[in-house]
């Protein structure tokens, strides 16, 4: 699993995505704090947060495109399926590496916070860590996504795409399932929604249910991930 | 060290793999023959745990590989038909990370430069693996290969697309690690298997026509095997002679060739000895004693393509292409060597005809023989 992790990092920061995502995520970021903190005279980073998730649902399928699919076009698959190393280590290395890049993002807003904590009389750190905590919780959920429909696919571009698809539908799916009018179905509908549960993160809500959420979203699709890998094994 | 038992593997309809049991022993070199798309790589990929077969067992010392993949895995070194390579990596950071990957407890330094020793990549360890020559990405995936110094290499195609030098270095090289491995190598080109392997599968259309040692199979046929010979004499007196001999079954004439200089006539027969031995030591005494001058002298023996064309001929049920028959036995280098060799040919008749000192007639007739060189080519 490190060996992949390793390799994957090399990867990003061999290759100019890591680059791109890192200076997309800080020019944004950075632009969301002057606009909504230092301009808006606000003491917290909510709104940076909050305005940030846009910017991931275009950015963390660019981290993802190629996690599985290059090596299937590469035929490295081979290398990593008769290697003996377990099928889900193989999905996990990857999806930690695409985390970290995310977490490497984030770090900006340490720095952000720092600022504020300079200007402003009181800070709240707590609020702060806990926006950081679903920020990290939310990617980890959209990551695995991302890496699931790579291992779907050899090529880079139909990933990416089906990702920002993916990713946008669950972005949207509060809207949809209010205009169900079958109760069961909105309900189970809205129960997907990995907005609303971030959201309340960035109130500074630490709720259980939530992380339970956003892990589950990510075992589970990282989960099938391995059996995507599993299955071309099995196929007829 | 291998024990693969009603092996098959189904795409769909299409029946890649049909039923194909055997076994290899340890530090055997084996070679897996057949053309494209007989079921080579389909059955190294299930041998290693890549795919899995629709039915069949496939045990890896012991291990089946579907129950315990991990411990089989362990002992297979697997160079698939394209290198898995990262051509992102140098070389050294690629070989790292196979290393870290396959989880080997020896220490890494060491066992790295040996490799890269071994296979002769220590040169290119810094250069990025995407700027390499295509034997050298080869070497990479050798060196992969031999990472955590498995008991069982399984090498598919691993001369394909080099150039004449290249594979040669590569079949020495299987042939030294096949003195302290077990290899299966899979290859189109016969020759490649008849130099490096002590041990023939030939796979057609997924099934195993010949499971067979590499003299074994030579010897099958080679009670068909003729004696050529070539001759400056008497043709009738020498082929009375030689069908005299009690060693000998049949004789046949075959057409004269005319040598360049046409100063003499040569004579050439075909000799079929009785059981198939060796009596080209008999002959060439009986011609010379006969006071004939001896030209040439080779046995005709199959060669595997023969074998493998009556083999595959005879055993397979549906029509088998031409076409694609050709496509087995002459690699792409093969090919332009043998143009290569034709075209030296008729440069030095060319040659040759300029030096002698022929009338007009001679010379017309050369230029018919040139002009049939040509058209050939």
């Amino acid at each position: 699993m490190w060996a992949i992790f390793k390799r994957e990092i090399k990867a990003y920061f061999l290759s100019s995505i890591g680059y791109i995502f890192l200076s997309v995520f800080y020019l944004f970021s950075g632009y969301f704090f002057y606009a909504t903190s230092i301009m808006a005279g606000r003491a917290d980073l909510k709104y940076v947060f909050s305005n940030l998730l846009v910017i991931l649902i275009f950015l963390l399928p660019m981290l993802t495109m190629k996690l599985m699919s290059e090596d299937k076009k590469l035929k490295t698959d081979q290398l990593l399926l008769t290697s003996p190393v377990n099928l889900f280590s193989v999905v996990f290395g990857k999806f930690l590496a695409a985390l970290t890049t995310l977490f490497f993002g984030v770090l900006i807003m340490f720095v952000f916070a720092g600022v504020l904590c300079f200007l402003a009389t009181s800070f709240d750190w707590i609020i702060f860590l806990c926006n950081v905590l679903g920020l990290l919780l939310l990617g980890s959920a959209l990551i695995s996504i991302g890496i699931f429909i790579s291992s779907l696919t050899e090529n880079q571009v139909i990933s990416v795409i089906s990702s920002c698809a993916v990713i946008l539908l669950l972005f949207f799916i509060d809207g949809i399932s209010a205009t169900i009018n079958m109760n069961f179905i909105s309900k189970a509908l809205s129960s997907l929604s990995i907005i609303r549960p971030y959201n309340e993160f960035t109130y500074g809500l630490f709720s259980l249910p939530n992380i339970v959420l956003f892990f589950s979203f990510t075992i589970v699709f990282l989960f099938l991930t391995a059996r995507v890998l599993e299955k071309k094994r099995w196929a007829s | 060290m291998i024990e693969v038992v009603g092996l098959t593997k189904k795409y769909g309809q299409r029946v890649a793999i049909d039923d194909i049991s055997f076994n290899v022993n340890k530090g055997e070199i084996v070679g897996f023959l057949g053309s494209n798309g007989a079921g080579k790589s389909s059955t190294m990929n299930i041998l290693t745990g890549y795919i899995s077969a629709t039915s069949g067992k496939v045990k890896i010392d012991g291990i089946d590989i579907l129950e315990e993949p991990i411990k089989a895995k362990k002992k297979i070194g697997y160079l698939p038909e394209t290198p898995p390579l990262y051509m992102d990596m140098k070389v050294s950071e690629y070989l790292d990370f196979v290393f870290e990957l396959k989880k080997v407890k020896q220490d890494k330094k060491s066992h790295l430069d040996e490799i890269c020793e071994l296979v002769k990549i220590t040169d290119v360890k810094d250069r990025v693996i995407k700027n390499l020559s295509k034997g050298y990405k080869q070497r990479v995936g050798l060196a992969q290969a031999l990472i955590g110094s498995p008991e069982l290499l399984i090498l598919d195609e691993p001369t394909v697309g080099l150039d004449p030098k290249q594979i040669i270095e590569i079949r020495n090289l299987v042939k030294k690690l096949g003195e302290s491995h077990t290899v299966i190598l899979s290859s189109h080109i016969l020759s490649e298997i008849q130099a490096v392997c002590d041990k023939v599968i030939i796979i057609n259309k997924g099934k195993i026509v010949a499971n067979e040692k590499t003299e074994n199979l030579s010897n099958i046929i080679s009670a068909d095997s003729r004696i050529l010979l070539d001759i400056i004499g008497n043709q009738d007196e020498i082929y009375q002679v030689i069908s005299g001999l009690d060693e000998v079954e049949s004789v046949e004439k075959l057409n004269n060739i005319n040598n360049i200089n046409n100063i003499d006539e040569i004579y050439s027969f075909s000799i079929k000895s009785k059981n198939g031995v060796d009596i080209r030591k008999i002959i060439s005494k009986a011609v010379v004693d006969a006071g004939s001058i001896i030209i040439g002298l080779r046995l005709s023996g199959f060669s595997l393509e023969d074998i493998f064309l009556k083999l595959t001929d005879s055993k397979s049920d549906q029509d088998f292409d031409q076409d694609q028959d050709q496509d087995i036995f002459l690699s792409n280098q093969e090919k332009e060597k043998i143009k290569k060799t034709l075209v030296d040919i008729k440069d030095k008749v060319i040659d040759n005809l300029s030096r002698i000192d022929v009338d007009d007639i001679e010379l017309e007739k050369f230029k018919i023989k040139k002009n049939n060189i040509e058209g050939d080519e």
